[in-house]
């Protein structure tokens, strides 16, 4: 029996901050969700006429296309100073930075951690799914241990790689930023974390508050190679041992 | 009142930036312009507007980026090493066409050199130091009031033209002390909006401020565009200065505060009865080759005279090609020509 | 009358399967049947069963799918 939706109410739907272009992701990756969180949370705080949103380097290179908003695409790595310039240029301007693990945690090191150290009123969205994506899956920051990659074949050794980097913990150890926290996608009940995690990122910045950080555990399920369903059991399972969720700081 | 003080160039070109609007200055300390940096700290938060220390050049330099994005008037200045660093950030500038305002206060090199005057970035300035096909106009001050006058003029090039753009000064116009007429303080909110900006798309479909496109045809095209650009900046915006070139049988060409000195040893030439000229490139790129190939024209020798290897040298080659002599003479590492040491290159040049 | 029912837009769909892992009612399942893509899109293979919870919608990477729910006092 065919349904009259035209008798129903809408409950769930693009956000209106969303363009209707198609995403380069692959199936069943979580840059999707999150772009449709960040589009959702300029909807719902009436802020798209005002928000820049910084495209990184990585397979969010395309950020700029996704959202009806102005977007600048910068250097790799970045993001955060970029972020910085604008903001203090106009103030009045809700500024904000989506970043993978190697552009926030490897060659953005020091723009990342200096722009939470000064405080800066933005809101810095970090994706880490624990290898570099467009480049073919080599190793990141953020790679676990004895995890394979393009670039460590025989799987991360901490002999001569490290260890994967906690950045969020390490921006927590400053006194300026009012929010960090780490979220995942990987069930319904995460999801809706995590969405209350970046509204609340957002809110803080267009209160004045300052500085937020929401790092958002993330799937990359090509080139971990596992199914997008293995993919979020594996960050369940696994990858939250390492990086555990929760809010770091909460100053607001 | 145009207000006339004694400052050291570093000083000036701050506070002529200052005067021509620019609301946000991202800098890291470097010897020998570390005034400018100290000048725009202790006026910049007084006025209103943005001064960061930045942790690091290329933080500086993207920090720039984005206020160039949100459409406001930036700058950010360095030394020789620190604009090494800073070549990633200009190469973005250049690619998504955002008008800024780069200083470099040279200094020895290459490596950690030294902090002593030099003129040996001169081809990374003019020739592209970073990737990818671009310039950017690089405007060569000889003294402090020039050094003043041609920073208001970046400014409005940047702007006009959408552009980086470099004002290559070094280290003796940095530290060296002269009075200066500074220009009246602009009103920043005077100055012509930027529709392109990124300022929140408001009643407008999105401004995206990118230098990247994944299609060969499109970023053909991006490239074709500034190409464009570049010829319309060769054709307007070319400035050079020319001193006792019309009876001239030598013409010195050199820029900077090495013209300056040249300009003294054109003097003691003259006194000694040598036809010796000034040849001054004052935009170095877009370099006058068209005006000095006329000189050339009508001289023996065009003595080319550098605070480096000789690197201003191979566009006054290009220029000249086979009309004249093209001897050189320059010094390295700091050393400073003086008058008598460019006198005794005009002498054996013009015999 | 089912509580809920969605749609899907197919041609956006990319056939990862999460929405039918993440529907609690067992509603969704592969078509079997390709878009222009390529991709296997999901469908609604129980729809008497939707509640219109929107945990698919919530957990679709492409924001492909629109959820409704009966209204309360119809």
């Amino acid at each position: 029996m065919p349904v009259d939706v035209a008798r129903m109410t809408k409950v769930f739907e693009r956000p209106k901050s969303l363009t209707e272009a198609r995403y380069t992701y692959c199936p069943g990756c979580h840059h999707g969700v999150i772009t449709r969180i960040i589009g959702q949370t300029i909807d719902e705080l009436g802020i798209a006429e005002r928000t820049v949103g910084i495209a990184p380097v990585g397979c969010s290179v395309f950020a700029y296309l996704w959202y009806r908003c102005d977007a600048v695409q910068v250097a790799h790595g970045r993001a955060s100073a970029v972020a910085t310039g604008i903001k203090r240029a106009r103030p009045d301007l809700v500024v904000f930075s989506y970043q993978g693990d190697g552009d926030f945690a490897s060659i953005g090191t020091a723009e990342s951690l200096h722009a939470a150290n000064r405080g800066e009123n933005i809101t810095v969205i970090f994706v880490n799914n624990q290898i570099y994506g467009m480049t073919g899956g080599e190793m990141a920051p953020t790679t676990l241990v004895h995890q394979k990659t393009t670039t460590t074949p025989d799987g991360r050794d901490p002999a001569t790689c490290g260890y994967p980097i906690r950045f969020s913990e390490i921006i927590a150890t400053l006194d300026a930023p009012v929010y960090v926290t780490r979220q995942a996608l990987y069930d319904t009940r995460r999801i809706q974390d995590c969405t209350k995690a970046v509204k609340k990122a957002f809110q803080n910045q267009v209160d004045g508050k300052g500085y937020s950080l929401v790092e958002i555990l993330s799937t990359c399920p090509t080139n971990w190679r596992m199914s997008p369903t293995q993919a979020n059991e594996h960050v369940a399972n696994v990858v939250t041992q390492v990086f555990p969720l929760g809010d770091l700081v909460d100053r607001g | 009142m145009a207000l006339r003080q004694l400052l050291r160039g570093n000083e000036a070109i701050a506070e002529a930036a200052i005067r021509a609007g620019c609301m946000c200055y991202f800098a890291y300390p470097i010897t020998p312009q570390a005034e400018l940096l100290e000048h725009m700290a202790r006026n910049m938060p007084r006025l209103g507007r943005t001064f960061i220390q930045a942790e690091s050049e290329v933080a500086a330099i993207s920090m720039v980026y984005g206020a160039a994005s949100a459409g406001v008037r930036t700058m950010t200045s360095s030394s020789s090493p620190g604009i090494s660093l800073k070549q990633e950030g200009i190469s973005y500038l250049a690619g998504s066409n955002l008008p800024s305002v780069i200083v470099n206060v040279v200094r020895g090199g290459p490596g950690l050199g030294n902090i002593a005057p030099s003129q040996c970035d001169y081809f990374q300035a003019t020739k592209g130091g970073g990737h990818g096909d671009y310039h950017m106009i690089v405007l060569g001050p000889s003294t402090v009031p020039e050094a003043a006058q041609l920073t208001t003029l970046a400014f409005d090039l940047a702007d006009l033209y959408r552009t980086p753009v470099m004002i290559l000064a070094d280290g003796l116009l940095g530290q060296m002390l002269e009075p200066v007429e500074l220009p009246e303080p602009i009103d920043p909110a005077s100055l012509p909006r930027k529709e392109w900006a990124a300022t929140g798309a408001a009643g407008r479909d999105p401004n995206i401020i990118l230098s990247f496109d994944l299609g060969p045809d499109n970023l053909k095209r991006m490239n074709e565009a500034l190409q464009a650009k570049y010829r319309e900046i060769r054709k307007r915006e070319i400035r050079y200065e020319e001193s006792d070139v019309a009876d001239a049988d030598l013409v010195i060409a050199a820029y900077g505060s090495t013209a300056r000195i040249a300009k003294s040893a054109l003097q003691m030439a003259r006194a000694e009865g040598l036809k010796v000229g000034l040849f001054r490139p004052i935009t170095l790129w877009p370099f006058p080759y068209d005006a000095l190939r006329a000189v050339a024209d009508h001289v023996d020798t065009v003595l080319t005279v550098e605070m480096s290897a000789g690197q201003m040298w191979e566009d006054v080659r290009l220029a000249v090609a086979e009309r004249a002599k093209t001897p050189f003479y320059g010094e390295m590492g700091g050393v400073v020509p003086t008058p008598r040491s460019i006198l005794n290159e005009v002498r054996k040049d013009a015999r | 009358m089912p509580r809920g029912t969605i749609v899907i837009d197919a041609e956006r769909c990319k056939g990862c399967g999460l929405c039918i892992a993440a529907c609690p009612q067992r509603v969704l399942a592969f078509s079997g049947s390709l878009n222009a893509s390529g991709y296997d899109v999901a469908r609604m293979e129980n729809p008497e069963a939707c509640v219109g919870c929107a945990f698919c919608a919530l957990t679709c990477p492409d924001v492909a799918i629109t959820v409704y729910r009966e209204k309360k006092n119809a």
